[in-house]
């Protein structure tokens, strides 16, 4: 019963927006703004064509080798941060600074030293990403319940038991919303590179359909790109949940 | 070469206990006699739960020594374990693994912690619940699987930190039964922190009285008679009521 209502809700949700997005197009409130049937039009030629794929075979490669390295980086680093106040000291400044840097200004910077190859783009999603990742880690690390921490010291466990077994997983709920929101960031991080740095991929139809008028195009584009971020953070709750069952309802002891 | 076998599992020496200019324990001494269940009574701020984890080896004092069964204490040991006022569950892990996690830390195979815990699982009266996550129980049941895991590692000292603070008050009564039953069967050495005056009186061997600032042991009671009669009877007795008005006596003067 549930499940089937919150499906109904989530496809009502969708009908109301891309009916306002047909609407809004049909009027048109620009030039520039296309309808909703046009933009899936212009999407399902793409795929066709195989344009598309293309598209999205350039636009992964520096996203997800960035993603995979911001993850896995960043929880390492916070890990560390959270566990030693001497490395907190060390780089928890570092990491306040990038997330509040404006990066579009840092582009140019690291074209001229990284030059306008995959480097460059993977460092831009990187910047984006890892942040967000390394101080949640660290937040979520330092804010174990010292009960837990104890539990695993009297039944003696191990160093490494502990931050295996109890501190991580005592951790991966807000590890996770971390990821999550950097795996978005660096899907920001991805675009704006191909925007701003050399039109590939997804960024080179945006760009380039922009060039020419073809705005369903553009829309169709910048659409599969958001539904692309939509799916993979949709995996991302899928593989938490699956990892550890139990720990998204809250601790026992807080009711 | 063996001494003969001394009466008490667990020796406190002239344990000081500061927190930087603030005395938590001073020069505290007291025995806990094998096989019996002694309780840590005292206002709160009085120091106990910090002595209880001295004990445990989570703690270091400033001076003085544990022994258990001899040896000194320098940090956690297996012939200790300890029972959490908060439970201490991993809300991702279910009843099995939570009873077992004292095994699995200790490096016991899989099957065999699984069939130990298995075991206590039903003697705490948790049998069906094995799959179950702690969300999914009441704080009673919550506080059994803890008292579950400290049981499987089969430790001779069991420290327990107000386990029944957390539950309503019937859960609590009854907890309060098993536990004198659980002292029965098992040949174990309790130490028991608890603020309820009826609480230690009821359960225990003998009563050791903190009080604070900074805290050392006032007094050490060992109730009488009125323990073998039943659990039943032991709230109506005489000497049960009179050793409860006696402590609140000593003790009320320490509560603001």
């Amino acid at each position: 019963m549930m499940p089937q209502r919150s499906l109904m809700l989530t496809l009502l949700s969708a009908a109301i927006v891309f009916g306002a997005w047909q609407i809004a197009g049909m009027i048109p409130v620009s030039y520039a703004f296309p309808t909703f049937l046009e933009t899936m039009a212009a999407l399902m030629r793409m795929i066709l064509d195989g344009t598309l794929f293309v598209a999205f075979g350039e636009t992964l490669k520096p996203l997800l080798v960035g993603i995979a390295i911001s993850a896995a980086l960043g929880i390492g680093l916070g890990l560390w941060i959270g566990l030693s106040g001497w490395f907190d000291w060390l780089f928890s400044p570092i990491f306040i600074v990038m997330q509040a840097a404006p990066l579009a200004a840092l582009i140019p910077l690291l074209v001229m030293v990284y030059g306008i190859g995959l480097t460059s783009k993977v460092f831009v999603v990187c910047i984006m990403a890892m942040p967000v990742i390394v101080l949640n880690t660290s937040g979520a690390v330092r804010n174990t319940p010292s009960s837990l921490k104890e539990m695993g010291r009297s039944f003696l466990g191990s160093e490494r038991d502990i931050v295996l077994k109890i501190i991580l997983p005592a951790a991966s709920p807000i590890i996770f919303s971390g990821l999550r929101l950097g795996v978005s960031a660096g899907f920001i991080g991805a675009v704006l590179a191909e925007l701003k740095i050399t039109p590939t991929g997804v960024g080179d139809i945006i760009s380039y359909s922009r060039s020419i008028a073809d705005y369903p195009s553009m829309y169709a584009a910048i659409f599969s790109i958001i539904l692309l971020a939509v799916l993979f953070l949709n995996l991302l709750e899928r593989l938490e949940d699956f990892l550890f069952e139990g720990n998204n309802r809250g601790y026992a002891s807080d009711t | 070469m063996q001494a003969p076998a001394p009466d008490f599992a667990v020796t406190a020496r002239r344990i000081s206990k500061n927190y930087g200019a603030v005395e938590a324990l001073r020069n505290l001494s007291l025995d806990f006699p094998r096989g019996q269940l002694t309780s840590l009574l005292g206002p709160s701020g009085c120091g106990k739960t910090t002595l209880l984890k001295i004990i445990a080896g989570l703690l270091e004092p400033t001076s003085g020594e544990v022994e258990v069964n001899g040896k000194a204490v320098t940090g956690p040991g297996p012939d200790r374990a300890f029972v959490f006022q908060d439970f201490a569950l991993l809300p991702w892990a279910n009843v099995l693994r939570n009873v077992a996690f004292g095994l699995e830390l200790r490096g016991v195979a899989r099957s065999e912690r699984e069939a130990i815990a298995e075991g206590y699982i039903r003697n705490v009266g948790l049998a069906g619940f094995e799959a179950s996550y702690p969300h999914e129980l009441s704080g009673g049941m919550r506080q059994r699987v803890g008292l579950a895991r400290a049981l499987s590692v089969d430790a001779q000292v069991l420290l327990m930190d107000e386990p029944f603070s957390a539950v309503d008050e019937q859960t609590r009564r009854k907890f309060q039964e098993d536990l004198l039953a659980l002292v029965q069967r098992e040949a174990k050495t309790f130490i028991f922190v608890t603020h309820s005056i009826e609480e230690a009186v009821y359960v225990s061997d003998q009563i050791a009285i903190l009080l604070p600032r900074p805290s050392r042991v006032s007094e050490i009671i060992r109730p009488g008679g009125f323990r073998k009669k039943g659990a039943d009877q032991i709230r109506r007795d005489p000497e049960y009521l009179d050793i409860v008005d006696e402590i609140w006596a000593s003790l009320r003067s320490y509560v603001e």
